[in-house]
């Protein structure tokens, strides 16, 4: 086997919590196929992410800057992360499956003409890998037959890797020509929220189609912030304008794996399911007992939300002064 | 405007799975339009249409697949909805992979000339995710993934595309000929803006029915059937599914009577909180 290219995601001048897993993923893989391990940043700064970078080990950081790249596009990015793989005798190009990575490097292997193992949670070996398929119901193992292997991991899978120490040496590699192909980054329609991301938090507490109105979140948001969570919600309730969108959990939306998961007044849909199942403790309190939800949930409650959590958040809030 | 969709067969989602040798056995699958494609055929049809006169489609929508006989169902399925044309072309399902499928599109788009290739951001059975992105990488076009919203701008020559993306909303404006893959959002009432339907119209969330006229009119419009030689296709896969498992069942677990227990139990037996 050749070598490893990472793809790795920053913003802010930081790496992002994704580029961690992308770590974790490519030292996994590294262990089976051997080679040299090299990161990618790709920005219109990214100098000190990369500085960062360079404490995992690798055996070199690879910086490509230009102002043209500022915002991510895939038009732009496929191409160098591409072309340097082929620069550098890289076989295998991994990165998060991100709503970045997912449209990046099906890209990349488009060019490549590549196999891809896409959204994987863990690695066989350096061309196999396991994936969860159907909605969480069955687990594929895939192989890439192509020389060159496209890998994306699955971030709630894939732990942040821990810094090694060292510094791997970082070098720029010019942009070369930029193309957007007719592509345009317009705007990013976001709201800053003070809790931590949902697919990194420890603790998520989401909320269905039974909270029957937007503003009822707001207890659900005191639970979160008594417990450190992250606020969640069924496709119904995102659906039904109570919560933006990005705060979906299931197999559209966002794949959760939390210590803790609530849901309160979600019935349990498959493609819900598919969005949190492998959450260590999940905790499902409703109204319906014959609610699916209860069939995976380590702990049930039968009775309403607004019964039950001015309660839990009491109880919670006595064991948190004791200790 | 002259766009492709593509549409995949799958089976149903709410069917239990089975296995047989190390595989997923579908001797008693109910196949279905997936859910996303069929989002992709609405939004083409909302993109060639006034919503206030559905009857006149400006433009032309072709829907095709990869797939065996029985890809027919799914085909005169979104022909009844209102597409113009199907092309189906011949392949065993066991034999595809993403990049036989999007080479295979790139070829139908040589033909077809579309403007617009729209498809589902995924399959719900195989959760690849990938077949777009190939698609636009092989002909070098721009690409527009996970679509929550389609505004036709630019006098009819670029569309700016709402992406359901991790923080949230990407507004990417994309020139045509471009790919665009579609989230569940593209069929909510204001979604998709034609330029044709007037901006206050709302159409009813998700995708149309097939009226009994509809399904009359899908047996008479055009069907066509191509094999991979025709097309010149001799791609080989790039992947090969090895074997499938299903995943370690998780044990239902324990009703608790009142939140004070619940509370016990997350503090001292599962030491969560």
């Amino acid at each position: 086997m050749g070598n490893i290219l990472v793809f790795l995601e920053q913003a802010d001048r930081r790496l992002r919590p994704a580029a961690l897993s992308a770590i974790s993923l490519s030292r996994a893989i590294h262990k089976a196929s051997g080679g040299k391990l090299l990161f990618v940043l790709i920005g219109d700064s990214v100098g000190d992410a990369a500085k960062e970078a360079a404490q995992f080990g690798a055996d070199g950081v690879l910086t490509v800057e230009a102002p043209a790249l500022k915002h991510y596009l895939a038009e732009t990015y496929a191409p160098i992360v591409a072309r340097i793989a082929k620069e550098q005798g890289a076989t295998t190009i991994a990165g998060c499956a991100t709503s970045v990575g997912k449209d990046l490097l099906p890209r990349v292997a488009g060019i490549l003409d590549a196999g891809v193992a896409p959204d994987v949670s863990g690695v066989v070996s350096a061309k196999q890998f396991r994936r969860a398929v159907n909605a969480g119901n069955a687990l594929q193992t895939i192989e890439v037959l192509s020389d060159v292997v496209v890998v994306s991991g699955r971030q709630t899978d894939f732990p942040r890797a821990a810094a090694s120490g060292g510094s791997s040496p970082v070098t720029a590699v010019a942009a070369g020509a930029i193309d957007a192909k007719g592509a345009e980054f317009v705007e990013l329609q976001t709201q800053k929220r003070d809790r931590p991301d949902l697919t990194e938090a420890r603790v998520v507490v989401s909320g269905g189609r039974g909270m029957k109105e937007g503003k009822n979140f707001a207890i659900l948001e005191q639970l979160c912030d008594l417990l450190g969570g992250a606020l969640g919600a069924s496709r119904a309730a995102c659906d039904a304008g109570m919560v933006p969108n990005d705060l979906q959990v299931g197999q559209t939306g966002k794949v959760v794996a939390p210590d803790l998961y609530i849901a309160v007044a979600i019935s349990g849909a498959i493609q819900h399911l598919a969005g949190m199942k492998g959450s260590k403790v999940i905790v499902a309190i409703n109204k319906d007992a014959e609610a699916p939800i209860f069939q995976v949930a380590d702990y049930g409650l039968v009775t309403t939300w607004e019964k039950a959590i001015p309660e839990l958040l009491a109880e919670i809030k006595k064991i948190k002064s004791a200790s | 405007m002259k766009i492709l969709v593509t549409a995949k067969r799958i089976p149903d989602p709410t069917q239990k799975l089975k296995l047989k040798d190390n595989a997923l056995d579908f001797s008693g699958a109910n196949w279905q339009l997936n859910q996303f494609d069929e989002y992709s055929v609405e939004a083409a049809l909302r993109l060639t249409e006034d919503g206030a006169n559905t009857a006149v489609r400006h433009g032309q929508v072709t829907v095709a697949s990869l797939g065996p006989a029985d890809v027919a169902t799914q085909l005169r399925s979104a022909l009844a909805m209102g597409a113009d044309k199907a092309i189906r072309v011949d392949a065993k399902d066991d034999e595809l992979d993403a990049s036989i499928v999007a080479k295979t599109l790139a070829k139908l788009v040589e033909r077809e000339k579309p403007e617009l290739v729209l498809m589902g951001k995924l399959a719900a059975d195989n959760e690849g995710n990938d077949v777009g992105q190939r698609l636009a990488a092989i002909l070098g076009w721009p690409q527009a993934t996970f679509a929550c919203s389609i505004q036709v701008v630019d006098g009819g020559k670029a569309v700016l595309v709402g992406r359901e993306v991790d923080a949230g909303v990407e507004v990417k404006k994309v020139q045509l000929p471009a790919v665009v893959t579609v989230d569940l959002r593209i069929v909510s009432p204001h979604a998709v803006k034609s330029g044709r339907t007037k901006p206050e119209f709302a159409y009813a969330e998700g995708p149309r029915y097939a009226t009994l006229k509809g399904i009359r009119a899908a047996n008479t419009k055009p069907f066509e059937q191509l094999t991979f030689a025709q097309l010149g296709v001799t791609a080989k896969a790039t992947t090969k599914v090895l074997k499938v498992e299903m995943p370690p069942a998780r044990q239902a677990g324990k009703k608790v009577g009142s939140v004070a227990e619940l509370v016990e139990k997350l503090q001292k037996e599962a030491k969560v909180i």
